[in-house]
């Protein structure tokens, strides 16, 4: 057994945390504040590479693997909440499915674009009346001559009106549920794609989320990922990588509490609840660390991971979430007012519980795999 | 980065799991019930070489490695905590000599704990000093080449049984933790008294022994380490052995897990089984979840103690702490989810949420681990 980060984890490890807090910890109150997107740290990311870290090289990326990308996220994570989902769902859910699913063409098409960060990704399966049912989707997509017309609603979409291309999954039928589903790869200059409702959160103040609407949006063929009827298995593998990811940015903010909580006590006269209370967040977040690194170097591995991917993701943000609240707890007053970190953190760990698969879902999904 | 066992520790497992089924868990219900000593189990592991994995070859064991340590005690401990003892004492007890013995002390008392020939025990513990172990009061005065001992040692796993027993005692009072000093006793040279055997509510089948020590000579080459290192030494020893505990309370854990798993799968009500209520899947995944997150820190905490790692008293107490409490949720959790059955004594489970709780207070009370964690962190 071996638990040490190989050296070039390590490194690339600090060269994010190095432009994580250079360049987006210095905005992110200002972020969450005015509910502005992160643009200088997603350029920054951008320029660094940031944007294409699990696509080969080949193809414009950085070309490195699982391990590496929940590096990337924690340490953004750790700087700035909102900046780590922007780059996450990009990366894990808006540009994975393409590298693994994609005809040649598909690759080639969209990866370089979406590597260096020209275009942005985003993921559209969620509707109004379809969030942990995803399978009951209703966007239609209905063959028309050498393509396909898209028409529905998609909801609580992670950045909506800045993602140039989405992922957007349809029902081809007539099979229902799963089976008739399929993957769309929709840029957003389409005719009649919109933006609808855009939403105020709780936290990740800094990531847009919104409605897409989808009024007779002619796809080509050429554009459909993977076969008919294919697309509910496409969005579950994007889920399972972006569990990983997820994972990483629950890390990334339960860190940030953890090392804010610690300052605070060393800086002041303490009794052994407050050191008791910092023993338990620490002995946590270290149990979630080892559970996503596993998840990763399963994924990476090619081993089945989708359980592990679960656990990780709902130990990982229930962890967070409790962290967040004691690292709260210990700042008193000074924590709870607005602008603080320590309030900030509990906002942005909320959302991680419940996105990409609710942790009520994951824990359905954790026990089929434990009865089959 | 390398998440699994190696080929021969696979090996190893697997010998173990096959004795573990055929005759350990049969006979774990009984030694619960009995409250005796499993003499033909340590038997057992004596003769296929389970008591030697706690030593490295050169003195008479069969590997040394912590990582093949706490997987031998998890496996044991799925189906019997107390059994599972038998390795982690041998283990805690051989710990002193291997960090602290000369070459000539090891080479002479470590083959007869590796062949299981003698069962080791370590005495810290009296009745005025628990966690706060430095306070202890036993007494060793040097007359010549030898040391006398006198004082009463309270809690001690294996005493009244051991071959050979590590004893902290004072030899000079005045330097508190700094006068204290590690010393092997072995039975035949330098015999004790177990005055008293403990009833307990858990790991019943393990002898739980006070130890009096009336004018008790030892050798000064059974000293260990020089006089006043033995505090140092209690805990380095510690820091080794607490990922052990963390792994016997894994076993206990996954063993409540697994049998209420195969329960619940049979179990029907509303003509269905209840596995198929969402309360109980729930339950589930978050027991297999805390557990999959005990078992890597448990593992990393062992690979640490292997590979000489940084930081190893805080990931060592992390281990503990966190994979005792989580054995303590599960099979509380475990008992729940066979209701009444779960209750009875038929049936094992109630056993193992009984064995599960004393994992939360040696080694360390739970209390003591974020003592420690703490003061790694804010230092």
């Amino acid at each position: 057994m071996d638990f040490d980060l190989p050296p070039e984890h390590a490194s690339f490890r600090d060269a994010v945390r190095e432009l994580a807090q250079d360049v987006a910890l210095p905005v992110a109150a200002e972020v969450d504040r005015d509910h502005r997107f992160p643009e200088e740290a997603v350029s920054a990311a951008a320029e660094a590479g940031l944007m294409g870290v699990v696509i080969p090289r080949e193809y414009g990326g950085a070309g490195l693997d699982a391990l590496a990308f929940t590096l990337c996220i924690d340490e953004l994570a750790q700087a700035c909440a909102s900046t780590s989902v922007i780059i996450d769902v990009h990366t894990s859910v808006g540009s994975e499915p393409i590298l693994l699913f994609g005809t040649d063409e598909q690759k080639r098409r969209w990866l370089p674009r979406l590597a260096s960060g020209e275009l942005l990704g985003a993921f559209a399966l969620t509707e109004p009346a379809a969030g942990s049912d995803a399978a009951s989707l209703q966007t239609s997509a209905r063959r028309h001559g050498d393509g396909y017309v898209l028409n529905g609603t998609k909801v609580f979409i992670t950045n909506i009106g800045r993602a140039g291309l989405y992922v957007v999954f349809a029902r081809t039928g007539p099979e229902e549920r799963a089976a008739g589903v399929s993957a769309f790869l929709v840029p957003a200059e389409t005719p009649g794609v919109r933006i609808g409702q855009m939403f105020k959160k709780m936290g990740l103040n800094g990531s847009p989320t919104g409605e897409l609407v989808l009024e007779d949006v002619v796809v080509p063929v050429a554009n459909r990922l993977a076969a008919e009827g294919q697309g509910f298995t496409v969005a579950m593998r994007a889920l399972d990588s972006g569990r990983i990811g997820i994972s990483g940015q629950a890390l990334g903010i339960g860190q940030a509490a953890v090392d804010e909580a610690t300052a605070l006590l060393r800086a002041r006269s303490r009794e052994q609840g407050d050191d008791f209370t910092l023993a338990d967040m620490a002995t946590r977040l270290e149990s979630a660390r080892l559970l996503a690194y596993n998840a990763a170097w399963l994924c990476t591995a090619g081993r089945p991971f989708t359980r592990s991917a679960s656990i990780a993701k709902l130990h990982c943000t229930d962890t967070t979430m409790q962290v967040a609240l004691d690292a709260l707890q210990l700042a008193g007053e000074e924590g709870a007012v607005s602008g603080s970190r320590f309030e900030r953190h509990v906002r942005d760990a909320k959302a991680l519980q419940i996105y990409e698969g609710s942790n009520q879902v994951q824990r359905v999904v954790i026990a089929r795999d434990l009865f089959r | 980065m390398d998440f699994d066992f190696s080929e021969d520790q696979v090996a190893i497992r697997e010998t173990i799991r096959e004795l573990v089924q055929d005759r350990v868990a049969p006979r774990a219900a009984e030694i619960d019930e009995k409250a005796e000593y499993p003499k033909d189990i340590e038997r057992l592991f004596a003769e296929n070489g389970i008591l030697g994995i706690p030593f490295p070859e050169e003195y008479g064991g069969i590997s040394g490695s912590s990582v093949t340590i706490c997987m031998g005690i998890e496996e044991i401990a799925k189906a019997c905590a107390t059994s599972s003892l038998i390795l982690a004492v041998q283990a805690l007890g051989s710990y002193p000599i291997l960090v602290a013995g000369s070459e000539e002390q090891k080479k002479r008392l470590c083959p007869p704990l590796a062949s299981g020939e003698k069962v080791a025990a370590y005495a810290l513990s009296e009745t005025g000093s628990g966690s706060d172990a430095a306070a202890m009061k036993t007494r060793a005065k040097r007359h010549g080449n030898e040391y006398v001992l006198n004082g009463t040692k309270q809690f001690i796993t294996g005493g009244s049984i051991a071959g050979t027993l590590v004893v902290f005692a004072q030899t000079d009072p005045e330097a508190n933790h700094k006068g204290i000093s590690a010393f092997v006793l072995e039975r035949d040279t330098s015999p004790w008294q177990a005055s008293k055997l403990e009833h307990k509510l858990g790991i019943r089948g393990s002898p739980t022994a006070q130890l009096v020590f009336e004018d008790v000579k030892v050798p000064a080459a059974n000293r260990l380490g020089e006089e006043g290192e033995g505090f140092k030494l209690a805990l380095a020893v510690l820091d080794r052995s607490r990922p052990g505990i963390g792994a016997q309370a894994l076993g206990i854990a996954e063993g409540a897990f697994d049998y209420a798993l195969n329960y619940a799968r049979e179990r029907k009500q509303f003509d269905q089984p209840i596995t198929s209520f969402q309360g109980i899947q729930f339950m589930f995944a978050d027991m297999a979840t805390q557990i999959e997150a005990a078992r890597h820190l448990v593992y990393m905490a062992a690979t640490k103690v292997d590979t000489k790692a940084a930081g190893l008293t805080k990931t060592a107490a992390m281990a503990k702490l966190f994979a005792s409490d989580m054995a303590m949720k599960v099979t509380t959790d475990c008992v729940q989810i066979l209701g009444g059955y779960g209750y009875i004594s038929d049936y094992p489970v109630e056993r193992m949420m009984r064995d599960a709780k004393i994992t939360q207070i040696y080694e360390g009370t739970n209390q003591i681990q974020r003592v420690v964690i703490a003061r790694a962190l804010l230092k």
